[in-house]
């Protein structure tokens, strides 16, 4: 009897530490940023649309806000631009679009046509912003708090769930200053 | 022939490398090539950053050779990617923190492997040493 114990022992570790290691398996929706808790790296790109101006993202120092990176070369962006339509239009927090590694000719074409749900979209023509953010695939969707601290970070479509459980839950209570 | 071969196989893998990128200084040439095999392509889990094609790895491998250009050290690249990616950019993983029971774990399981090893072996030598005896004592008796 007793020297089926140790095998079992050692088959029940190594079978858990499998499992762990499956359900841990890096993927889209477990990653977490490497920047929660810290700065957002400030950036200063062209305004899509009218180059000759610049957004600064210290612009909206002091206020929460959210950064969403986008492309027209991407799918998944086509299937969340409808719910970002509809946060827009709750207009509860400043939404600014990074559009990444994008044509500027076929980006406004694409606001155009189905509707703009940002306040600003800036232009990472050369993708370094969207690397200083850590973003590997987009759409990739940032809350930014009033400290400028990177507070959480979606990656994939946006749904209204995701929105409502993760977004409007950190903005600070209405009436507050 | 063997060369023409060897010569067929050293032109083809040039002509499907994903990387042509070439610096000017052969030993930065050489850091920037073992740099950009242990740096994870993120789109790809399972490729490096000089294997892939997609846009994000040739971003990265811009930004290491312009690191490199600009005097920084191995050390500091590596770190300038893990505070934008994490650990997981890193196909080697720092022995410290959460990641360090990734490298003490086989250890631990050599270890005990060898063990068990030296126990079966000990104890079929015994059983050898008991048939000898055994097959004495029988000739013995003879």
């Amino acid at each position: 009897m007793n020297r089926f114990v140790l095998p079992v022992v050692v088959f029940l570790a190594l079978a858990g530490v499998l499992y762990i290691g499956v359900r841990h398996s890096p993927n889209k929706s477990t990653m977490v940023s490497a920047l929660l808790g810290k700065p957002a790296p400030p950036f200063e790109l062209p305004v899509l649309g009218d180059p000759a101006r610049k957004f600064n993202s210290r612009e909206l120092a002091g206020r929460p806000w959210v950064l969403n990176v986008w492309g027209t070369w991407c799918g998944e962006c086509r299937v969340e631009h409808d719910t970002l339509l509809a946060i827009a239009q709750q207009n509860r927090v400043p939404l600014v679009g990074l559009n990444w590694k994008d044509d500027d000719e076929a980006a406004q074409q694409w606001l155009t046509q189905l509707g703009n749900p940002y306040g600003v979209v800036a232009a990472d023509r050369e993708g370094r912003t969207a690397i200083n953010f850590g973003v590997y695939g987009a759409p990739e969707t940032f809350f930014i708090d009033a400290d400028g601290m990177v507070q959480y970070r979606h990656v994939g479509a946006m749904t209204a769930e995701v929105w409502q459980r993760e977004f409007l839950s950190r903005l600070p209570k209405a009436g507050m200053p | 022939m063997k060369r023409l071969w060897v010569a067929l196989l050293l032109v083809s893998s040039a002509a499907f490398a994903v990387d042509t990128t070439v610096l000017p200084d052969p030993e930065l040439q050489q850091r920037y090539e073992a740099l950009t095999h242990e740096l994870r392509c993120m789109q790809c889990m399972n490729n490096s950053i000089a294997d892939s094609p997609v846009g994000l790895a040739s971003d990265l491998r811009r930004d290491v050779k312009e690191l490199l250009e600009t005097g920084k050290t191995d050390d500091e690249i590596r770190a300038y990617m893990v505070q934008r990616y994490g650990n997981v950019i890193l196909f080697t993983p720092p022995m410290s923190g959460s990641s360090a029971w990734v490298w003490i774990l086989p250890a631990l399981a050599a270890i005990a492997g060898l063990l068990i090893g030296v126990r079966i072996v000990r104890r079929r030598t015994s059983l050898v040493d008991q048939d000898e005896s055994v097959v004495d004592s029988e000739e013995k008796a003879q």
